[in-house]
């Protein structure tokens, strides 16, 4: 059952193609495994079925480019296998998996961690009531399904992609009750030092972006600075309730909400590994701490994608042929120094795709004070854990998350801490005066995406002892 | 809660919600079927009872698990849909014996 192959990628978006193009060109046996049945990560959802489409045209060029990736990725020879999750990785690196409802065990000359992000937990009163989504999940309806909400929607948030959301939902003939932009005062302000680096390197990105915030304040009711929201329901939101910085408060009806306040690594494969991590203050997260070509602390195990720092697809990409050239290296095929070679004009384009991040981490830093909600707002969704019980931990003891885990059930459902994490840690180093960094995250511990018995039982292990 | 734009490109299938059938596009996911039955609730959670729909749409909440074709807790957001595929709501925590 187990197989070996030179390099396992996890993950099939902008980072992972790439890097398997890159790693193919140089003569590795590659395996590209992901959780989606088609390639192009949550950017490039649904791109080959769509590509070519009137939808194409509604998602825009930054979508549509990504066809270009995924038909040099089919012709490269990678072995891909969508479908598959993987629940465990270990030293070796060695990895397991579930595909068709059967567990297998992959041993790899190098592993690539290309798993993306996802958007930031951002709890507040009502966030779990049917009718609450976030942007991104709204989005993904939109490319995998062709799908608009269908009725007037609030969008709530912070960042790139509600705006762009909003642009793409109003182009597709959708209608939109209102934006509340929850970026706080001042930010624009904090983010002008690093304007210009970013209109040198990336002129487009930044008129795209205008272009977006123009057509939303032309065409939908607008609110600015919005500094709390609750969604209001029974079995379903019924009504939204928001209050601005000025004080302003508001009731409305509503039946659809999307929020989104920005976007955060993936690691729980890199925790689970016990990998060295680091806290990135610049945009709010933990990121494993790479050398210069992704490789972790854990020897052999790479990351590259937004799985390594908020970047973009177009940096995703670059990241992940630098990986995959210094994986091409350390098999052999390539010298350090010819590695070293190839991979220097990709980084000069690496530092141009990346010098719009100061100023876009400055102007959509989200607000302080949606990190530590109020305290009848749940904060573990799987075990429906208010704010209030884990502060109530913190005020008995200084328990860490793990011990808040234990008392509380915070962190021990399905999704095992995926939408917790951060609240508990937040709130933690809130109540007892600490930093989050010092706090920490739970212990992730396997198989950190549910496996059943039937399908352990069918894991066969004998060849490798 | 969503509905279909007025063009769509896949081929159309039968799919069967609480055993009402509905019609679905072959490759969508029975996550985004199911935003487009109201009321949209893909399960009730154990602790409380209360109702749940897709949150993330991309395997990291797990609040839109329901039982299809007979196995529960499955990640509607990650199953592509197949002709008289079964998408039962599920209520509360998964029976072991299912």
């Amino acid at each position: 059952m187990s197989r070996r192959v030179d390099l396992l990628i996890v993950g099939a978006g902008p980072a992972g193609l790439s890097a398997a193009v890159m790693a193919r060109r140089h003569g590795l046996d590659v395996l590209v495994v992901d959780e989606q049945p088609a390639p192009g990560g949550q950017i490039w959802r649904n791109i080959e079925a769509v590509s070519g489409t009137p939808r194409a045209a509604i998602l825009g060029k930054a979508y549509g480019d990504g066809i270009d990736v995924v038909r040099r990725f089919r012709t490269s020879g990678a072995r891909y296998e969508p479908g598959t999750r993987v629940w465990q990785v270990e030293p070796g690196p060695r990895a397991y998996m579930t595909r068709n409802g059967t567990a297998s065990c992959i041993e790899a000359g190098c592993l690539l961690l290309a798993t993306g992000a996802q958007e930031r937990p951002a709890p507040f009163p009502g966030w779990t009531l049917p009718g609450v989504m976030t942007v991104g999940a709204a989005q993904i309806a939109l490319k995998s399904s062709g799908q608009i909400p269908s009725g007037p929607v609030w969008i709530a948030g912070c960042g790139p992609l509600p705006l762009l959301y909003a642009a793409q939902l109003l182009k597709a003939g959708g209608r939109i009750a209102g934006f509340l932009d929850t970026t706080p005062p001042g930010r624009m302000t904090a983010a002008l030092p690093k304007l210009s680096a970013a209109a040198f390197a990336v002129p487009f990105d930044l008129l795209k972006g205008m272009g977006w915030l123009a057509a939303v304040r032309r065409r939908v009711p607008y609110v600015p600075r919005v500094t709390e929201i609750e969604a209001i329901g029974g079995d379903a939101v019924e009504r939204l309730r928001y209050v601005t910085a000025d004080g302003r408060s508001a009731t409305v009806a509503a039946h659809l909400l999307l929020v989104h306040e920005g976007l955060v690594p993936t690691i729980h494969p890199t925790l689970a590994l016990d990998c060295l991590h680091v806290w990135n203050p610049d945009q709010d997260c933990f990121m494993p701490q790479l050398d210069g070509w992704g490789e972790t602390s854990e020897p052999g195990v790479f990351v590259a994608g937004d799985g390594a720092g908020i970047g973009g697809a177009a940096a995703a990409c670059l990241r992940g042929e630098i990986a995959a050239l210094r994986i091409a290296a350390r098999t052999g095929r390539l010298s350090d120094a010819g590695a070293a070679a190839v991979a220097e004009p990709i980084r000069t384009r690496l530092r141009r795709a990346l010098a719009i991040r100061p100023f876009l981490d400055r102007l959509f830093r989200p607000r302080a004070d949606l990190f530590v909600p109020v305290d009848r707002t749940i904060a573990c969704r799987c075990e429906e854990v208010n704010v209030a019980s884990i502060r109530a931990q913190a005020a008995a003891g200084r328990p860490g998350p793990n011990q808040v885990k234990a008392f509380t059930r915070a962190g021990m459902g399905p999704c095992q801490g995926r939408q917790c994490n951060y609240t508990v840690a937040h709130v933690l180093a809130a109540t007892e005066g600490r930093t989050v960094p010092d706090v920490g995250l739970y212990r992730v511990r396997p198989p950190w995406k549910p496996v059943t018995l039937s399908e352990l039982a069918a894991l066969d292990t004998t060849d490798m002892a | 809660m969503f509905e279909k734009l007025r063009n769509p490109e896949g081929r159309p299938i039968t799919v069967f919600v609480d055993g009402t059938p509905v019609m679905a596009e072959a490759n969508e996911s029975a996550a985004a079927v199911l935003l487009r039955q109201g009321p949209v609730w893909a399960r009730t959670t154990p602790v409380s009872g209360a109702r749940r729909a897709p949150y993330c749409m991309m395997g990291v909440c797990y609040d839109c698990l329901a039982t299809v074709d007979g196995v529960p807790s499955v990640q509607t957001c990650l199953t592509p849909v197949r002709e008289g595929m079964r998408i039962d709501r599920q209520l509360g925590r998964r029976s072991v014996a299912s």
